[in-house]
């Protein structure tokens, strides 16, 4: 008998507080909805961790839990249930902890903020559909929540909706992900036609009769490509990364929550979720480890010149992701979860931390105009030192167990992949480092203090934090930040590495989850006679180098990152005057980075603008309004025309009636005389 | 014997008589003759053919056609009277509220 775990809890929970706060929160205190949306979203962490107490002595794993039939349309159903094994429970812990932090952090952050109990309101609502999204049994209700996570960030980022970038980031958001999406909705169909299901459980038994597709590209090949596309747009990777940097202009706990500790990770979670079809289909798995591979340092070097300390962690957030792509790509899919799970970490706090920075400096966001706040702000300079030695790639702290994971897969698979990532190890340290000293060292170079408060003043009216002088944040956001910091730390030790003395238990208690498909990949692999993609092998055999080898490369990717740090020392601690210098001499290439690469521009002009135009004149104009409104514009105004002219006939007149009732008779007779004479 | 066709051709005057005053005359009482004299060349030309054909249906017709002539003919003139008690006037371009 399995037990019941009343998984659909999970998510109902954040939903019922997010509609007693959405639908009522107008009329509560402001302390009502802080206790409305802290216990809902605190049950759901609850919930969870009861979940993974339980989770030891379930019978069965996957744990399926059905709740009722959604939709039946011949033999094909979907219902309403839900998945449960070892990833969908670290993303489980994952979103509630790190949500629950975060709504905590919120408290405080968003206690000047009107549309108070619409910002828990939205948060919940994001809970309940990215837990749908992560305890969803088939791709359909996954689908559900991977649209309703969209709607949420959507909704979050124009929370200031008053302002126009904040409008306009949030629509950009929605249909960048809107194309994603629709690649996503296509592989869901691909998967009808196929394997006739949508279940989890019943495709991947599916698919795994199917022989690795190493020759030509099958449908398997296109169902991950379409997949991949989706995962692209809500991870943020080339070429659909362009609407993450533009969200920053949601308030700083959704750029946390959002946009890097749980949303964004959702299309990493989905590949890695659908790990059967893509070890079948090794040319998707390449493509998505070379676009895991160029987005990380692609987005590393943009990261590089940005001033406003928001983007600089978006950028980060691409780049990172990147890096969990380019594990699942090289079928190291544990490594990528785990990456996941220590990035869900260090970048929460980053974001948070940096909330607490903006929070202090009375909104401004440009670091050109912060520095010196070392000791104004101890605790968030502690925790924030923290999250960067973290994400930076320093042992022993959680950033450098996961990245070096993945960059020893990488290595495996490709060493171009190896090379490219170090090199972006290197870059993200420096930037990171050069966020932090131009943060927290130096001399504060923003708005005198006495300035301060009509700063802070100005600040408010778009929407952002300030009053008074620079201070710590108060205890309800230090909170959560010291709560991540310590996970930042020491998140990364139950996956330490076999070569330093660890054993990687984060790996082995994947495994089930990842290894499961692979003796059937062996046998089609013996009965297909094709021969099994080099990805797969490595997932399957033991790592073939010795620790020795291991150990040298996490020395050199120890030393790029201490490199970065030693550079970014050199320029922004030691000789601030350098990076000016360095930028006037190195002009085109400089302007190119600090501008994004113009890649903004270039979308804009081979996609907004013709589309614009394209809607403007052939859908607006010429379908619209030529056609459509014509029509019918032209049917009533036909009608019209004929009724004005018959209005006439009603004179009032009763001859004139009369004469009409004589000349219809004679019309009748006529005719009948006409027929009559035709018929003989 | 007068021959079928003589009647027809006087009911068809005595109907185009009618017709044409109903059109042309503007009296009400004119145009309520106009009417009567109408349904009298539809008379006629039902007992020509009853007497041809030698079958009482078109006879049983006439009276039932008359009778409701003169139901009619009491009705209208009701209405007539009606008309002119509220107008003053008989002329039925005047009565013409019964438009758009």
């Amino acid at each position: 008998m399995t037990p019941n775990l009343h998984l659909w809890l999970i998510p109902i929970l954040p939903l019922v507080g997010a509609a007693i706060n959405g639908l009522l929160g107008k009329r509560f205190s402001r302390s009502l909805v802080t206790a409305v949306a802290l216990v809902f979203s605190g049950a759901a962490f609850v919930m969870a961790l009861w979940v993974a107490l339980e989770f030891r002595s379930l019978p069965s794993v996957p744990h399926l839990e059905s709740l009722t039939t959604w939709l039946r349309s011949g033999t094909f159903t979907v219902d309403y249930s839900f998945y449960l094994d070892q990833l969908s429970l670290v993303m489980l812990l994952v979103v509630t902890g790190v949500g629950f932090l975060i709504h905590i952090y919120s408290v405080g952050y968003m206690r000047e903020e009107g549309g108070y109990y619409r910002f828990f309101s939205y948060l919940n609502l994001f809970m309940f559909f990215m837990l749908t999204l992560v305890l969803a049994a088939n791709y359909l209700l996954m689908f559900v929540g991977w649209e309703g996570v969209g709607l949420s960030s959507y909704l979050l980022i124009g929370f200031f909706f008053l302002r126009d970038s904040a409008a306009s980031a949030g629509k950009k958001a929605f249909i960048v992900n809107r194309i994603g999406d629709f690649g996503f909705l296509l592989a869901l169909f691909l998967m009808i036609q196929h394997f006739h299901s949508l279940d989890f459980s019943s495709v991947f038994a599916a698919a795994k009769t199917y022989a690795p597709e190493t020759a030509g590209i099958g449908f398997l090949t296109a169902i991950g490509l379409l997949l991949l596309t989706g995962a692209c747009g809500k991870s943020a990777q080339i070429p659909l990364y362009v609407w993450l940097p533009d969200a920053m202009e949601g308030p700083t706990p959704v750029s946390a929550l959002i946009h890097a500790a749980t949303m964004v990770t959702a299309g990493v979670y989905m590949v890695a979720r659908s790990h059967t079809i893509f070890e079948r289909a090794p040319t998707a798995l390449m493509v998505v480890a070379i676009i895991g591979t160029l987005t990380a340092f692609f987005a590393a070097t943009i990261g590089i010149a940005q001033t406003d300390i928001k983007k600089v962690l978006a950028y980060s957030t691409i780049s990172q992701l990147g890096y969990m792509f380019l594990a699942c790509g090289v079928a190291a899919f544990s490594a990528g979860i785990f990456h996941l799970m220590t990035h869900a970490f260090f970048k929460g706090l980053l974001f948070l931390a940096a909330g607490s920075v903006i929070h202090a400096v009375g909104g401004e966001q440009d670091m050109r105009k912060m520095g010196g706040l070392k000791t104004r702000i101890p605790w968030t300079y502690r925790t924030m030192t923290i999250a960067t030695f973290a994400i930076a790639g320093i042992p022993p702290l959680a950033g450098f167990v996961s990245k070096d994971e993945i960059l020893w897969r990488a290595y495996q698979a490709s060493w171009a992949y190896w090379l490219v990532g170090v090199v972006t190890a290197f870059i993200t340290s420096f930037y990171m480092f050069r966020l932090w000293y131009m943060t927290f060292f130096g001399e504060y170079r923003g708005a005198a203090e006495h300035d301060h408060s009509e700063q802070a003043h100005q600040a408010h009216t778009s929407g952002h934090h300030g009053h008074g002088g620079i201070h710590e944040s108060p205890a309800v956001m230090l909170f959560p930040l010291v709560v991540l910091a310590i996970l930042s730390f020491v998140g990364g030790w139950i996956g330490w590495p076999g070569s330093l003395g660890g054993s990687n238990q984060f790996d082995k208690f994947l495994g089930p989850v990842f290894r499961a498909s692979t003796p059937a990949l062996n046998t089609a692999h013996a009965q297909g006679g094709e021969a099994t993609p080099p990805e797969a092998e490595t997932e399957a055999t033991e790592p073939i180098a010795g620790h020795t080898t291991e150990i040298i490369f996490t020395g050199i990717s120890v030393f790029a990152a201490a490199l970065g740090l030693a550079l970014a020392w050199l320029l922004y601690k030691h000789r601030p005057e350098l990076p000016d210098r360095i930028a006037a001499s190195l002009h085109g290439l400089y302007q190119a980075v600090a501008n994004k690469y113009w890649i903004d521009e270039l979308y804009a002009a081979i996609f907004v603008k013709p589309l614009i135009a394209i809607s403007g004149t052939v859908f607006w104009r010429g379908i619209d309004q030529g056609i459509i409104d014509a029509t019918l514009d032209g049917s009533a105004e036909g009608a019209r025309e004929v009724s004005d002219n018959l209005r006439h006939m009603q004179s009032g007149n009763l001859r004139s009636y009369a004469g009409w009732v004589a000349i219809g008779a004679l019309v009748v007779m006529a005719y009948m005389a006409w027929v009559g004479a035709g018929a003989r | 014997m007068v021959p079928l066709s003589y009647y027809l051709v006087l009911s068809g005057i005595l109907f185009a008589c009618g017709v044409m005053g109903f059109l042309v005359k503007r009296n009400i009482i004119t145009i309520f003759m106009s009417i009567e004299l109408m349904l009298n060349g539809v008379n006629l030309s039902f007992v020509a053919f009853a007497a041809h054909w030698q079958n009482l249906s078109g006879q049983v017709f006439v009276f039932f056609v008359m009778v409701v002539a003169a139901a009619e003919s009491a009705v209208g003139l009701a209405i007539i009277i009606a008309v002119f008690r509220t107008r003053e006037t008989l002329n039925i371009d005047q009565v013409n509220l019964l438009k758009l």
